[in-house]
């Protein structure tokens, strides 16, 4: 009786997304303690662990970690706004569509991260270059995933505006782009997901910045525990932007 | 009584006078483009409908009845014809005429009321005003106490009735519906037949049904169209004279019966010629592969 009030439980689904994270951590401390794994190429979680403090006080993450963080935003913010107006722009001009739709889309599999050369030369050894790295990277899904959401909104909805007598303004905004979000919202978390993979790349390469220096420096030190504590922090700003995304699309569409 | 003397067949649109006509549509000619050739999916389609009237246009799957409701509600153009709402040409949607889809179409980011609400904000009400006109059309179509939630939690009746009170929040002259109820079961669609009734009689609103379900087009309309099938003529229009008010148990009755038999033998003969020409369309692209 308790274990199925437990399972219809609100907090079931996170308790259970917790354990079974600690219960693999756990085995792999075992795995790496029994010899399965090599510990000078993966250090055991309970060092990594312990090495926490260690990085924050003595190599600044929380100044790194706001510095990424930082890069991370202003990168998502010009996602969306380039990458959504790129996108509309596709679907209100339909020869512009037909004659880039397929340079979009190739642009969204090219290695972009290996034009760093050129964007330092362009915006220097600054912020700037890991921010704009990180929108170039991330762009070509928000544009991709928004003119899949205008072009695919039911015909009777925009039959709906028709019959009511919209403008094209208000057919946009009160029917096309609600309909939309949903497949943006899509394109916007693989952006972003893109974005700061190229934003901790870039750091990693140029040695500067945020986390990604960090990893760097740590690295280099052969201090693995920091090493992957510093990986660690990496996960929890793309976990808290993730967070702050999903919040944003629930308000935004609350009745899906 | 007999069904001869209680039906009268009309050519084209002779039962209602143009003069008293809310809506004339006068020769309307329709042909699209398809890789098979020109169709023509109306032909020379004239009818009247008094105000207040509510007319049922029925037809076999393919006769043009879309198209018709489209031509008439200023969705489509390129047609030959003119169609008037009261004294005025349509040429594009018009303010007079209201819609309801055969689709779907609530709109899932807004609540009941906000849906309903939807042309009173398009028009620039004030939001206080916009929301007691709209919870008068909630209430009117039975949805009372669901205000506040989303399409996703209502069912596909539910949801076709927030389109419904959505389009009469626009008090349109005109209702225009295209097979409203016809992804419902058939006890749904015969108590929302019901409810169309009651709001029909209380608003004395003008009604064009189209809808290739028989018993819906008897138990709701004053007089039916019945339609041939491709190119889409009036084959003719039957008066239904069953007593109003009315409600679901009047499909139990002798007359109902009578009509929908008499319907059906109007019907059958362009149903058949549907069909069979599926299976030709059906055989031959079977042959070009």
């Amino acid at each position: 009786m308790a274990a199925m009030a437990l399972k219809r439980s609100r907090s079931f689904p996170l308790v259970l997304g917790a354990v079974v994270l600690v219960a693999s951590i756990a085995l792999i401390e075992l795995m790496i303690r029994g010899g399965l794994i090599n510990r000078f190429i993966v250090p055991l979680p309970s060092q990594i662990v312990m090495s926490f403090e260690r990085i924050i006080v003595e190599e600044d993450v929380p100044a790194r970690f706001w510095l990424t963080l930082r890069e991370a935003f202003w990168a998502t913010l010009l996602l969306i706004v380039f990458g959504i107006g790129g996108g509309a722009l596709l679907h209100r001009i339909h020869t512009l569509r037909l004659a880039t739709e397929t340079w979009v889309a190739a642009m969204a599999s090219a290695p972009t991260v290996l034009m760093y050369p050129l964007f330092l030369v362009i915006f220097g050894r600054s912020a700037n270059t890991i921010i704009m790295m990180g929108f170039v990277a991330g762009l070509a899904p928000v544009i991709l995933k928004t003119l899949e959401g205008l072009s695919s909104t039911r015909r009777v909805l925009i039959n709906v505006g028709r019959s009511f007598k919209l403008t094209p303004a208000q057919l946009y905004w009160k029917i096309l782009f609600p309909a939309a979000l949903p497949t943006i919202f899509v394109g916007i978390k693989l952006g972003m997901i893109f974005a700061l993979i190229n934003i901790v790349g870039v750091e990693f390469l140029i040695n500067f910045g945020g986390l990604g220096q960090l990893i760097n420096e740590l690295a280099e030190r052969y201090d693995l525990p920091g090493t992957y504590a510093a990986i660690c922090f990496v996960i929890l700003v793309s976990v808290l932007f993730f967070m702050f995304i999903e919040r944003v699309e629930r308000w935004l569409i609350p009745g899906d | 009584m007999s069904v001869a003397s209680l039906n009268r067949a009309h050519d084209g649109s002779a039962a209602v006078d143009p003069a008293n006509a809310i809506l004339v549509v006068d020769n309307i000619t329709k042909r699209f483009e398809t890789p098979d050739g020109v169709l023509t999916a109306l032909d020379d389609v004239s009818l009247n409908v008094a105000p207040g009237e509510f007319l049922g246009v029925i037809g076999p799957s393919g006769c043009g009845k879309s198209t018709l409701f489209n031509v008439i509600g200023g969705l489509t153009d390129g047609y030959d014809g003119r169609v008037t709402v009261a004294g005025e040409t349509v040429k594009g949607p018009h303010a007079s005429i209201g819609m309801v889809f055969q689709e779907e179409s609530t709109f899932p980011w807004r609540t009941v009321i906000d849906n309903v609400a939807f042309p009173l904000e398009v028009a620039g009400l004030a939001k206080a005003q916009r929301y007691e006109k709209a919870r008068h059309f909630v209430n009117l179509v039975g949805l009372d106490g669901f205000e506040r939630r989303y399409p996703a939690e209502l069912s596909g009746g539910m949801r076709q009735r927030v389109s419904m009170a959505r389009t009469l929040a626009s008090e349109p002259k005109i209702l225009l519906m295209d097979e409203p109820f016809a992804s419902l079961d058939e006890q749904t669609r015969l108590l929302l037949g019901d409810k169309v009734l009651q709001i029909q009689q209380e608003l004395k609103q003008t009604t064009l049904l189209i809808t290739h379900n028989i018993t819906e087009a008897v138990q709701l309309s004053d007089r039916i169209l019945v339609m041939t099938y491709r190119p889409g003529k009036v084959k003719r229009i039957v008066d239904i004279d069953l007593p109003r008010p009315r409600t679901s148990e009047i499909v139990s009755s002798e007359a109902f019966g009578r009509y929908v038999a008499q319907i059906w033998s109007d019907l059958r003969e362009e149903a058949s010629q549907g069909m069979r020409d599926d299976e030709t369309r059906t055989r031959q692209a079977g042959e070009k592969r």
